[in-house]
C-alpha cells in the first residue's frame, strides 16, 4: 500500500472508533490525542484493527510512533508495502 | 398498614424512565396497554435466523453519544436511558444532588453473554486467534456493567451494583433501593430492572431446546399466558428504572410520588433449576403481604409473572388461587403477553405499567386468552380487555425466576 492509501485505512478506522468525530481537518502532524477524544482503550482499538485487518502485530515498544497521523503512515509504510 | 411508620422509613417512587418493545416512556406505554399494542415483532438472531422478540426502538443517542454506544453494551445504553429519564420526570435538581449519596441498583437476569457470543463469532472469523479478542471484553462483561454506565454518564459517585436473580430481578433492584434507602446508605436510589437478552442467540436456543420458545404465525399472538394454546416464551429487551426516595425527602421537594412501596419479599424454591414451585411463590406472596400489614382482600392488582410455559402458568395459578381464591374483588393482568418476557427488565416494567391505574381507575389485561386454560381459570383475570374499577390503591407484583428465586412487591397508591 502507498503511503496514501494507509492514511485512508487509518481514518476509516478513526471513523469506526471515534464516529462522533470530524475528521475532515486533522491535521497530519499534530498527536490525534490533541486533536480528538481519544484513550488507551481507543489506542488499543487502533492496533486492533489493523491487526485484524493485515495480520500485523505491533509490538507495545513500538506504540510511541503511532502518536501523529504522520508518524503513524511513516511507520506502517514499510509493514504494509506489500499488503 | 403504614400507621406508626415515620416518614423516614416509608419509601416512595418519585420518577419513572422506561423502554419497553410498545413503548418508550410511561404515558405511551400505558396507552398501548390499555388498547391492546403489542411489541412482539419478527427478529433475526444469529446462527438461529428467524424468531419472534419484543424490541426496544428507544433513541439511544439521547443521553449518549455514538462513542459511549460502541464502548459500552446494549443493557448499558438501555439502563442509561432509563436512568436519565428518571430523574428527568422526578423533577429533582439534578446539578444540585450530592451524587456521592446516589445509589444505582439494577436488577439482571444475566449479563455478559452478548459480548462474550460477540467475541466468540468474531475470533471464529480469524481461525480462532484470540489475538484479536477484544480488550473491551472485560468492561463490557462484569456484572455491575449496566449499572457502571448508568453512573459514568450521570457523574453519580454513590454505590452502584446489580443484582442478578434471574427474572425475578426487576423487583429485587427496588428491593434493594428500599432496603439502601431504609439503612441511609444512599440519600437517592435510581433502581428497576434491565435486559438486553434479545441480543444473545444462546437465550432462545436454550428455551428452543428446552421446548419453551414461542411461536406463532402473528407475532403479536405469540405471547399468551394462561391460553390453552400457548406454546413459550417471547424473549425481550427492556428497562424500568425509578427514582426512589424515602418519603420525608420526597415531601421536603414536593415531589410527585407515584406509588409507596409497602411490602415485599423474596425466598428461594430450594428445589429445581427450572421447574417453579407454587408452593414457594405463595409463601413469597404471603410474606410480601404480612409485612406490608394487609391482606389479600386489601391488594387491587395482581400484576402475575406467567411467562407462557404450562408449567409456570400453572404453578402461579395455584399459588393465586391459594391466596387470593376468596378474594373477589383483585384484578389479576399479566403484561408479558403484550411485550414478551423482559427478563431482568420483566418485573420492574410490569410494576410500573400497572401504576397509572392508581389515577385513570382502569386495569389492563392479559391478551391473547383466545382459549382459557382451565388449570389458570382464576375468576378474577382480566381477560383480553382492560376493566374499570374504582379506587385502585394496591398492586402486587410478582417476579419469579430460574433456580427457584421468588419475589413479591406490593406498592400503595400514596396518602399521608
Amino acid at each position: 500500500m502507498s503511503p496514501a492509501e494507509i492514511r485512508q485505512v487509518i481514518i476509516d478506522i478513526l471513523e469506526k472508533i471515534a464516529p462522533d468525530e470530524d475528521l475532515s481537518s486533522l491535521n497530519d502532524e499534530v498527536a490525534f490525542r490533541e486533536q480528538m477524544e481519544l484513550d488507551s482503550m481507543d489506542f488499543l482499538d487502533i492496533v486492533m484493527e489493523l491487526r485484524k485487518l493485515y495480520r500485523i502485530q505491533i509490538p507495545e515498544e513500538d506504540y510511541h510512533h503511532l502518536v501523529t497521523m504522520k508518524s503513524t503512515v511513516d511507520y506502517l509504510t514499510p509493514r504494509l508495502k506489500d499488503a | 398498614m403504614t400507621q406508626g411508620i415515620s416518614h423516614s422509613e416509608r419509601i416512595v417512587l418519585t420518577g419513572v424512565g422506561l423502554t419497553a418493545p410498545n413503548g418508550n416512556n410511561l404515558a405511551e406505554f400505558r396507552q398501548n396497554l390499555l388498547n391492546g399494542v403489542s411489541g412482539v415483532v419478527p427478529y433475526q438472531t444469529r446462527y438461529m435466523g428467524d424468531v419472534l422478540a419484543g424490541v426496544c426502538n428507544f433513541d439511544t443517542l439521547k443521553y449518549q453519544k455514538k462513542k459511549d454506544l460502541r464502548r459500552g453494551t446494549r443493557v448499558g445504553s438501555v439502563s442509561v436511558y432509563c436512568a436519565n429519564e428518571a430523574i428527568l420526570d422526578s423533577g429533582l435538581d439534578w446539578e444540585a444532588v450530592n451524587r456521592d449519596r446516589v445509589g444505582v441498583y439494577l436488577g439482571i437476569t444475566e449479563h455478559g453473554n452478548v459480548e462474550t457470543e460477540n467475541e466468540v463469532y468474531e475470533i471464529s472469523q480469524f481461525q480462532y486467534d484470540t489475538s484479536v479478542w477484544t480488550h473491551h471484553h472485560n468492561p463490557r462483561t462484569v456484572a455491575n456493567n449496566p449499572a457502571g454506565e448508568v453512573t459514568i454518564n450521570m457523574g453519580i459517585t454513590g454505590p452502584h451494583l446489580t443484582i442478578g436473580a434471574a427474572c425475578a430481578a426487576g423487583n429485587a433492584g427496588f428491593i434493594q433501593a428500599a432496603q439502601m434507602l431504609k439503612l441511609r446508605e444512599v440519600d437517592l436510589a435510581i433502581a428497576g430492572g434491565v435486559s438486553e437478552s434479545i441480543h444473545t442467540f444462546g437465550i432462545f436456543a436454550s428455551f428452543q431446546s428446552q421446548g419453551a420458545l414461542a411461536r406463532h404465525d402473528d407475532p403479536t399472538k405469540a405471547s399468551r399466558p394462561f391460553d390453552r394454546d400457548r406454546n413459550g416464551i417471547v424473549v425481550a429487551e427492556g428497562g424500568g428504572i425509578c427514582t426512589v426516595e424515602r418519603l420525608d425527602d420526597a415531601l421536603a421537594r414536593g415531589a410527585k410520588i407515584y406509588a409507596e412501596i409497602i411490602g415485599y419479599a423474596m425466598n428461594s424454591d430450594a428445589k429445581d433449576f427450572v421447574l417453579p414451585d407454587s408452593n414457594r411463590q405463595e409463601q413469597c406472596i404471603r410474606l410480601a403481604l404480612d409485612r406490608a400489614g394487609i391482606t389479600p382482600d386489601d391488594v387491587d392488582i395482581v400484576s402475575s409473572h406467567a411467562t407462557a410455559t404450562e408449567q409456570g402458568d400453572i404453578e402461579e395459578s395455584k399459588a393465586l388461587r391459594n391466596v387470593f381464591g376468596k378474594s373477589p374483588n383483585v384484578a389479576i393482568n399479566n403484561t408479558k403477553s403484550f411485550i414478551g418476557h423482559a427478563m431482568g427488565a420483566a418485573g420492574a416494567l410490569e410494576l410500573l405499567g400497572n401504576i397509572p391505574s392508581f389515577e385513570d381507575d382502569t386495569v389492563h389485561a392479559t391478551i391473547n386468552v383466545d382459549h382459557l386454560d382451565p388449570e389458570c381459570a382464576l375468576d378474577q383475570l382480566v381477560l383480553n380487555h382492560p376493566r374499570k374499577k374504582a379506587n385502585i390503591r394496591c398492586i402486587l407484583n410478582n417476579s419469579f425466576g430460574m433456580l427457584g428465586i421468588n419475589s413479591v412487591l406490593i406498592v400503595k397508591k400514596f396518602d399521608e
